[in-house]
């Protein structure tokens, strides 16, 4: 156990307001004042919030344990703040620094109510110094935390944007592929494209890897199963925006896409989905 | 003679498309055409995946390499994977311990100018490849 003495509580509770006022100033000289992302008065409440829960927290808890239930008030206070921060855009630096700020202040204060008692003194000193790495590890861990689920979050979202499948004519639908085509993409752009030609009943699917920079035999292995199931479900699948770079390693790789229709472009392998369903375009008179 | 080199790691599914990034600059950065340069990242492509998902994971060596006017990328995948018991079976086209179409190996050294392969049961893999402008 490593309770703080009452002393350094009430020395703490006392000067509060002037620990508050060097603790805020401290904060402004690391330039977490001068943004306009946060205002003075958001710091300045989140600043005497703070330091009240942790008055609260060392009254009764270890200080060697922040796991402990005593300290739960100030963790999710961290938790929060952290996540506030990381929404705003902060890096964890800055983050970071809210809690370490609040060190020069506090071992000023305690330097001078334990002036007649040095081993008092660094052994609270110490004590103080652990408890604060921990909150500003915590911080951290926490500011880390949000900024992998704003991560995870936007990779979801772009995976689901990068599949749309769009209707070109009646029973013709386009699906343009963009970027890296791993597993989990393929699942994706698979199940949305089978899920689409059910629901409009078309005939052909034309699916265009203009966009995708690397098709290797992986690649090539998920376009194979995706073409066996449409034809499974009764469509039929063109693949364009074979690149004559493509159409080289294609070659060289030794891959047999012999049983699929390809085409160079989009324009051609319309054209063709066209003329199969027995349109043809023709130019007004006139 | 080696200009200059440097090392990947090669770990997951994410870091054979960095790697691809990565060789892709290399290769631009001494001359290749398009259609080159597509078959060498190609090449990476299957070589990075066999690391990870066979090898268990290894590194990928690079140098910029020179041999009198003309200029090359040399990359070396390594990893202390379980190693390949029969090399020339693993060399033949359509042949795949994975589930593989069993191309990689042998479509990559199409793709390349040189290609060499080491390995043996329980001593993990080492390939090989350049490829020259």
């Amino acid at each position: 156990m490593a309770i703080l003495q009452q002393a350094t509580i009430d020395a703490i509770k006392q000067n509060e307001s002037a620990l508050l006022a060097s603790w805020i100033e401290n904060l402004g000289d690391g330039g977490s004042l001068n943004d306009s992302r946060i205002s003075r008065e958001d710091v300045s409440r989140q600043a005497r919030e703070f330091l009240s829960l942790l008055v609260t927290a060392s009254a009764n808890g270890d200080a060697a344990d922040l796991t402990r239930s005593e300290w739960l008030d100030s963790r999710q206070f961290l938790e929060a703040l952290s996540r506030s921060r990381a929404m705003q855009g902060f890096d964890s630096q800055h983050t970071a620094h809210f809690i370490f700020s609040l060190k020069r202040p506090l071992f000023d204060l305690l330097q001078k109510a334990y002036a007649a008692d040095p081993r008092a003194l660094s052994s609270e000193l110490w004590m103080i110094s652990e408890l604060l790495d921990t909150l500003g590890m915590h911080t951290i861990r926490s500011f880390q935390k949000s900024r992998e689920e704003v991560i995870l979050r936007q990779q979801e979202e772009l995976l689901e944007l990068s599949t749309p499948v769009v209707k070109l004519w009646e029973g013709v639908l386009a699906l343009p592929m963009i970027g890296t085509l791993d597993s989990q993409r393929t699942q994706v752009v698979m199940e949305s494209l089978l899920q689409r030609i059910v629901e409009t009943g078309s005939e052909i699917a034309i699916i265009d890897i203009t966009g995708v920079p690397t098709v290797d035999t992986l690649v090539a292995q998920h376009l194979l199963k995706t073409v066996t199931a449409i034809r499974l479900m009764g469509a039929d699948c063109i693949i364009s925006g074979i690149r004559p770079q493509i159409a080289q390693t294609i070659v060289h790789l030794g891959l047999d896409l012999g049983g699929i229709v390809t085409k160079a472009n989009l324009a051609d392998a319309l054209a063709l989905a066209l003329k199969r369903s027995g349109l043809t375009v023709t130019k007004a008179a006139g | 003679m080696t200009t200059r080199s440097g090392t990947h790691a090669i770990r997951s599914e994410q870091d054979v498309v960095l790697s691809r990034q990565a060789v892709r600059k290399l290769a631009i950065e001494c001359g290749l055409r398009l259609v080159d340069q597509t078959k060498l990242v190609t090449a990476v492509s299957e070589l990075a995946r066999n690391t990870v998902i066979y090898g268990g994971g290894g590194d990928m060596d690079w140098e910029l390499v020179e041999d009198g006017g003309r200029k090359g990328v040399r990359l070396v995948f390594r990893d202390e994977g379980p190693g390949i018991p029969d090399i020339k079976q693993a060399m033949t086209d359509g042949w795949t311990s994975g589930n593989g179409l069993g191309l990689g190996l042998t479509g990559a050294k199409r793709l390349v100018d040189q290609f060499d392969i080491q390995s043996a049961p329980g001593e993990g893999t080492r390939v090989t490849i350049t490829k020259w402008n």
